[in-house]
């Protein structure tokens, strides 16, 4: 027994001569090795809606605007030459690179963008991003069946390289939505090949036949293990492609992760944990990144439950949280967020409530309840990921503390949480939501009645007039100001309370160089380079 | 004996039958669908996806259709987040791993586990013994979360080419085998060692003793068959938990096994995936109590 462990070690001190770590290797094989996180659900750019699809879609597509290694708002040509609107803003007119093509060689085409975008807003595709697209005249009735006419919606081909897209209203910021994957090209030819245009499930994405136009091909899927592209040498910018690979792994736990970082195996992990975070910072600084992220965290009021109906019980609740002590105990690089929209751009939102127990416990008391006295123990519904559950109780203690207020933690398990989140079987509820473009409708268009993702039961009339109001304004200061109207008018009522905006912890290896802080983390891979450390 | 056989064949079989359609229904009346979404999904797009899928129909004529195809085209279903994967593909492609896995750790299990029962029940009440029974202790309280990422950091930071995580070199299989193989060996040792004590008290062993059979004999002919018979009746379940995965091993070591899939699974609402790693389980569990049903009764005469 003894003499077998001996050989044991032996054996283990032998192989641990070898030197060279995994991420040295692929350095110097100019392969990147990234952490996402899953699988995809999907390879098909029309039918995934998270973050991690997008990174490898990223890869692989490209739309018509790409995105920019450094600048968050700038604007290259992706497959288009140029996107370039009329006066109002309203028509846009796109012209492709001759020389794109997809990765079997076949050339992009404006009848491509015509077939994806009609494929997409196909009700049959049962694409949950189609929305995304109601930006086009006519988009919305056609994804809803309300006509099956797609000459109906403002998508017009002129010729082989040019077409025309006409908008809902005047959308200065539509480049920065072209940028979304729901806008990327799908290969008519092999979509046909597999299938017809609106059948869920069409195998032309599966890896073995799926083709794409961007820089990068798949090279090697397997699942739960790895998905690995490569070179597409059919892409018209091939020669200025730094990296030859990136390597996805689907990594679920991110201390798995971070050992996995430390052992050389990652380049760039998908996030750090705080204790990560805090850990690393003392042995090894240089590879933690913490960038601002286009996202914030809050809690939903259930304006339909009294007390929560009550304006002065929400802000109340609002004004008693110390939103420093929050990011300085609980997150790690997140921000106190006094507005739902983050800054960006020009764009700096309404500074909502501020912490004041003191005027807290005054609205309280005018709402009936002087020192809590007689509140009903409320429900704070959390799903137990990542630090919702410390956040919660930080809260629940400020609650406690400053309002004499006591809610009790009901902590439910993921797919239960969201039901009863859509369902408004909550009083308090954490939530939080990503941007999906840099513009602060995305973070506002969500609290009008009838978006699904309100869920807090809040009807403004003046806030719909102010969004609507928006989006027939042609000059983009008064867009941002009325859009600052609106957004003044959430936080007034508050029917949630923003806690933080968002702040993206990471490791990076020190040979990626080109990775730059970006609000949206959509790196453009083409433009990393690899070089070895001595 | 063929008698026997065929019973618990038919029993194996009602016993498949009634996990089916327990799990058929029990998934669905869980709250959320697989469809649920953290971002809502529009009420037009979820009538379209649910039609694809057949979940748009009631419950009874579901459940037909899945027996229909379970039974006579031995289909499984589709996955439903992951677009155009069956599950038959995510069983075939993650039980080959932890088949793998399984059969290392148990390997591991059996060569630390009965040695040191067998030889902590000779050598009751020494040092020896009790250091067999505290290693075995140990291995049982402390959970593979914890055992787990220590060895990660402890041999898979220290030694360069023993990766901490991962799935790709010939050697990344020896911690989480090692992990797995540990927490088993631990309950093999107690259960062997209980087991052989009960024997060593027997008096055929001391008639051994009496006639002069000397001590290393007497043990491995004699006291080895019937000590052993608890650790078999164990091995049997457990081997087939150990080859159908670990969520906790799999998400430490970042290993594309199937345990991974049991979790995730009743957290996204797989329904088709959860019905079929149950049944897939279930099988195996099913099969590997009859084999250790077998084996048992090839080491006990009285129970043939």
């Amino acid at each position: 027994m003894l003499l077998r462990f001996a050989i044991f070690i032996s054996c283990l001190s032998l192989i641990s001569c070898q030197k060279e770590s995994q991420v040295d290797r692929a350095t110097k094989d100019g392969i990147l090795l990234l952490a996402n996180s899953s699988d995809p659900k999907s390879f098909d750019p029309q039918v995934v809606t998270g973050v991690l699809e997008s990174n490898i879609n990223r890869a692989l597509f490209e739309g018509l605007i790409a995105f920019h290694p450094t600048e968050d708002l700038a604007a290259p040509g992706g497959v288009a030459l140029e996107v370039v609107p009329d006066e109002t803003f309203t028509v846009w007119t796109a012209t492709l690179r001759p020389d794109a093509k997809w990765s079997d060689g076949h050339p992009v085409t404006a009848e491509d963008f015509a077939f994806t975008y009609e494929r997409i807003l196909s009700p049959g595709l049962g694409a949950k991003y189609a929305s995304m697209l109601y930006f086009m005249e006519g988009a919305e009735d056609f994804n809803l069946g309300k006509t099956k006419d797609f000459s109906t919606v403002g998508m017009k081909v002129i010729d082989p390289l040019n077409f025309e897209m006409t908008l809902r209203g005047p959308t200065p910021f539509f480049r920065e939505l072209l940028k979304h994957y729901t806008w990327y090209p799908v290969p008519k030819h092999k979509v046909l090949e597999y299938g017809t245009i609106a059948q869920i499930g069409n195998l032309w994405s599966k890896p073995e036949n799926l083709v794409s136009n961007g820089p990068y091909r798949i090279k090697s899927f397997r699942r739960n293990a790895h998905i690995e592209v490569e070179r597409n040498p059919y892409y018209w910018d091939a020669e200025n492609v730094t990296l030859n690979g990136i390597r996805f792994l689907p990594i679920s736990n991110v201390f798995t992760e971070a050992r996995m970082f430390r052992d050389g195996q990652l380049h760039v992990t998908y996030g750090a944990a705080p204790e990560v975070v805090d850990l690393m910072k003392k042995v090894d600084p240089s590879a933690v990144r913490q960038e601002p992220y286009l996202g914030t965290v809050l809690y939903r009021f259930n304006t339909t439950r009294a007390p929560l109906d009550d304006v002065r019980v929400r802000r109340a609740l609002s004004m008693a949280l110390d939103r420093e002590a929050l990011c300085d105990n609980v997150f790690r690089g997140y921000l106190p967020a006094y507005g739902m929209t983050p800054p960006m751009g020009d764009y700096d939102p309404p500074h909502g409530t501020s912490f004041d127990p003191a005027a807290a416990r005054k609205l309280l008391a005018e709402a009936g309840y002087p020192g809590g006295k007689g509140f009903p123990r409320l429900g704070l519904l959390i799903a137990s990921r990542e630090t919702a559950a410390t956040l919660a109780t930080a809260v629940q203690a400020m609650w406690r503390e400053h309002l004499g207020v006591e809610v009790e933690i009901e902590n439910k398990e993921w797919t239960a949480y969201i039901v009863a989140t859509q369902s408004l079987e909550y009083d308090i509820v954490a939530g939080g939501w990503i941007g999906d473009y840099i513009d602060p409708l995305t973070f506002l268009e969500m609290w009008t009645p009838d978006n699904g993702n309100n869920n807090t039961g809040w009807d403004s009339k003046p806030f719909v007039a102010k969004l609507e109001e928006s989006i027939q304004a042609t000059d983009p200061a008064v867009r941002y100001e009325l859009l600052f109207e609106a957004e003044s008018i959430l936080l007034e009522d508050s029917p949630i309370t923003p806690i933080a905006w968002w702040g993206k912890n990471y490791l990076i290896h020190p040979s990626v160089k080109g990775w730059e802080p970006l609000l949206l983390d959509n790196h453009p891979f083409k433009n990393l380079k690899l070089v070895p450390q001595d | 004996m063929l008698k026997l056989l065929a019973s618990r064949f038919l029993q194996g079989l009602l016993t498949l039958f009634v996990l089916v359609t327990l799990t058929f229904f029990l998934v669905r009346l869980m709250p959320g669908s697989p469809y649920t979404d953290e971002k809502a999904v529009p009420e037009h797009i979820l009538k379209e996806l649910k039609a694809s899928t057949g979940l748009d129909k009631p419950w009874p004529v579901q459940y037909g259709l899945y027996l229909r195809n379970l039974v006579l085209r031995q289909d499984m279903g589709p996955l439903i987040k992951k677009d155009g994967v069956q599950v038959s593909e995510v069983i075939g492609d993650s039980f080959p791993v932890s088949m793998a896995l399984g059969l290392a750790s148990m390997g591991i299990a059996l060569l630390v586990g009965i040695p040191a029962g067998v030889i902590a029940a000779v050598k009751r009440n020494s040092p020896t013994d009790f250091a067999c029974l505290a290693f075995a202790m140990i291995g049982i309280c402390l959970p593979s979360f914890v055992i787990g990422p220590l060895l990660a950091v402890g041999a898979g930071l220290k030694l360069h080419s023993i990766n901490v995580a991962g799935w790709s070199s010939p050697t990344d299989w020896i911690l989480p085998a090692i992990t797995l193989g540990l927490i088993n060996a631990a309950y093999l040792a107690r259960l062997s060692r209980g087991g052989m004590l009960d024997v060593l008290s027997q008096d055929y062993i001391r008639t051994a003793k009496a006639k002069g059979v000397p001590g290393r004999k007497i043990i491995t002919r004699h006291a080895l068959k019937g000590g052993l018979i608890p650790a078999v009746a164990f091995i049997g379940p457990a081997f087939a938990a150990m080859i159908s995965g670990s969520f906790v091993i799999e998400t430490i070591f970042q290993i594309p096994g199937m345990g991974q899939h049991f979790v995730n699974a009743a957290t996204d609402r797989e329904f088709f995936l959860i019905q079929g790693l149950v049944l897939f389980y279930g099988f195996l569990i099913v099969a590997a109590n009859l084999l250790a049903d077998l084996a048992q009764i090839a080491l006990n005469p009285r129970m043939r």
